[in-house]
């Protein structure tokens, strides 16, 4: 990796870095709280999904599982927020190892895998749902005490810039997993595994590596959740909502590319946000837009714009 | 100790016997090709040799070791590169990257892979088609970037599974000296081919498979000459027809020893 291929990095966090400065409305820092959070989550898929081509339909799995450790931890066993933090994020990447290794050994592919990796998150679900340990229908709530050792912060903006950190950290992970050779034998596993196969390379270990990177880089994203709202729930945590909106924000913005998952994610939380301020609260109404940008960008791929605009400047 | 050692080996695919009981040896060293008409079961032995199909029966040898069912991407690590025969681009990735790949089964940096692709790519004949998608190329592009890949993997034997089938006349004549310089770098080549003037240029020892057996083994020019291989290809009783034709043209210069003529070349 060099200079060149951190610069747009840095120039997207010194940017977005400064938009606390700017930005002092409390409901305004939240969504961009939130918003970071699910671009996290959808880094996290990009490299599986994009970069590997095993589109995965359950990553709620990954982000309920962190979420959950870094609660339980915490509010069961008095752990310090910070080491439950990592506990939760290490725990997201063995969740998805073992999915990984039950699935791709007995050479699921498509959308075998995708419903396969559906069925995991929903059993978590269910699980969650129904156990006293997690709190079960009710919940869990980490019990509010604002300091900073403690993982929680005074000033909404604090929590923005380690959003932030997290994102930037996660773009600069999926740059050099771009330039290294687990990153071009991921690539090709996914164009063609068996050619891919000849040259040398393990499939399987490849596909491994990448489902427990994926699954830690989501579970940040569920970790940072159950920091941030310091409740959680089985529909929150292990629902399909986050597998939808982990997958759909790579798609949009561009599955397989460094920052696509961020600009997807940006767009959709931006576009939904902005329709409910224009015509209120209308329940659902963010899935519809989810669903016409999902038709568009599959219609009219974005690396297909140029073209596009071109044959239309010609009419 | 043998180099390659193929050890009557049998390949059933539920009631079609494709490979049966077939031995052959491959010296280090050589160019050793593996001729028999479509069908006979030559690919199938690819398969079986660089791990991705288990045989039925019998077993391979590699430099005195047995690999019989070992997996592909060990067998690659080991030396053992194979192509296909139906080409198998990462058609989402440029040339450079497609090469790169198999570059980096022994580079682990970046820069150090793409440095070698870069120099197959120089060896087969891509240095200029390096930035553009795999996709993009003609079929003799496509087979050169097939032949590139598996040479980035620094192998010790290589198997060529019909890189000069669909080329044009010329075409096979650029790439024939590409074939002849990479055995002569130290890489030991076995190759299946149709384009029989190829195979009488390059190869010195040619096994032939008809039906899953091996049914003759020897130079190219003893090969041709063998009336089993001719009845193989021509059907049954062609060898005594092409004899009683040629005893009456027996003076004419090249008769006997002319090679049959590649499809590529009729
Ligand atoms: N995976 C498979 N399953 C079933 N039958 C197969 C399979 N692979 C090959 N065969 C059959 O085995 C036989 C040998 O095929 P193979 O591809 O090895 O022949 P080949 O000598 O390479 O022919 P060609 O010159 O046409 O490439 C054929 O009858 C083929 O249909
Ligand atoms: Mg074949």
């Amino acid at each position: 990796m060099t200079g060149r291929d951190l610069l747009p990095i840095a120039a997207f966090a010194a940017v977005a870095a400064t938009l606390p400065l700017f930005v002092t409305a409390g409901t305004w820092l939240n969504f961009a709280v939130f918003t970071l959070i699910i671009c996290l989550a959808a880094q996290g898929w990009n490299i599986l999904g994009g970069y590997g081509g095993q589109y995965s339909f359950g990553h709620a799995a990954f982000f309920g599982t962190a979420a959950y450790a870094t609660a339980i931890l915490q509010v069961r066993y008095g752990v310090n927020p910070y080491p439950a933090f990592a506990v939760g994020v290490a725990a997201a990447g063995v969740v998805g190892w073992v999915i990984g290794l039950l699935s791709f050994r007995s050479g699921l592919r498509g959308s075998y895998f995708a419903l396969v990796t559906l069925a995991f998150a929903e059993v978590f679900r269910v699980l969650a749902n129904a156990s006293e340990w997690t709190g079960g229908a009710a919940g869990i709530l980490i019990r509010l005490d604002v300091r900073p050792e403690n993982f929680q912060f005074a000033s909404r903006a604090t929590f923005y810039w380690v959003a932030l950190a997290l994102v930037v950290a996660a773009l600069v992970v999926t740059r050099a997993l771009e330039r290294s050779r687990l990153g071009a034998q991921l690539v090709a596993v996914r164009e063609n595994e068996n050619a891919a196969r000849a040259l040398g390379v393990d499939a399987l270990g490849v596909k491994l590596a990448a489902i427990a990177l994926s699954a830690m880089i989501t579970g940040a994203a569920g970790a940072l959740y159950a920091q941030y709202f310091l409740y959680l729930d089985a529909n929150i945590a292990y629902g399909t909502w986050i597998s939808v909106e982990a997958l759909l924000a790579p798609i949009i913005g561009g599955a397989g590319t460094v920052f696509g998952p961020v600009f997807g994610g940006i767009v959709l939380h931006s576009l939904s946000e902005f329709t409910k301020t224009l015509v209120g609260r209308i329940p659902g109404l963010d899935l519809v837009i989810f669903g016409v940008l999902l038709i568009l960008v599959v219609r009219f791929p974005p690396r297909e714009i140029p073209g596009l605009l071109k044959l239309w400047r010609r009419r | 100790m043998s180099f390659l050692t193929v050890e009557a080996v049998s390949k059933r695919f539920g009631g079609l016997l494709a490979v049966s009981d077939a031995s052959f040896e491959v010296a280090e060293g050589s160019i050793t090709g593996l001729i028999g008409p479509n069908g006979a079961g030559k690919t199938t032995l690819f398969a079986i040799v660089s791990g991705f199909e288990r045989p039925t029966g019998g077993r391979v040898l590699w430099r005195g070791a047995e690999i019989t069912g070992r997996p592909p991407h060990l067998l690659a690590r080991d030396g053992i590169a194979r192509t296909f025969q139906i080409v198998q681009p990462f058609a989402g990735l440029s040339v450079r990257e497609n090469i790169a790949v198999g570059a980096f089964l022994r580079h682990k940096r970046r820069a150090e892979a793409i440095a070698l692709a870069e120099r197959v790519a120089e060896r087969v004949g891509l240095a200029r088609d390096l930035d553009k998608p795999a996709a993009a190329l003609t079929v003799a592009g496509r087979k050169r970037v097939e032949l590139a890949k598996a040479l980035a993997t620094e192998p010790k034997l290589l198997l060529l599974d019909e890189v000069l089938a669909g080329l044009n006349p010329s075409e096979v004549r650029d790439i024939v000296p590409v074939v002849r310089a990479i055995r002569d770098s130290g890489i030991t080549v076995l190759m299946i081919e149709h384009v029989m003037q190829a195979v009488m240029n390059l190869c010195e020892t040619v096994h032939v498979l008809a039906q899953g057996r091996i049914i003759a083994g020897g130079t190219p020019a003893e090969v041709v000459r063998n009336p089993a291989v001719v009845e193989a290809y021509l059907g049954h009783g062609a060898a005594t027809r092409l004899q009683a034709s040629d005893d009456r043209r027996a003076d004419e210069p090249g008769g006997l020893n002319r090679p049959p003529q590649g499809d590529a070349h009729a």
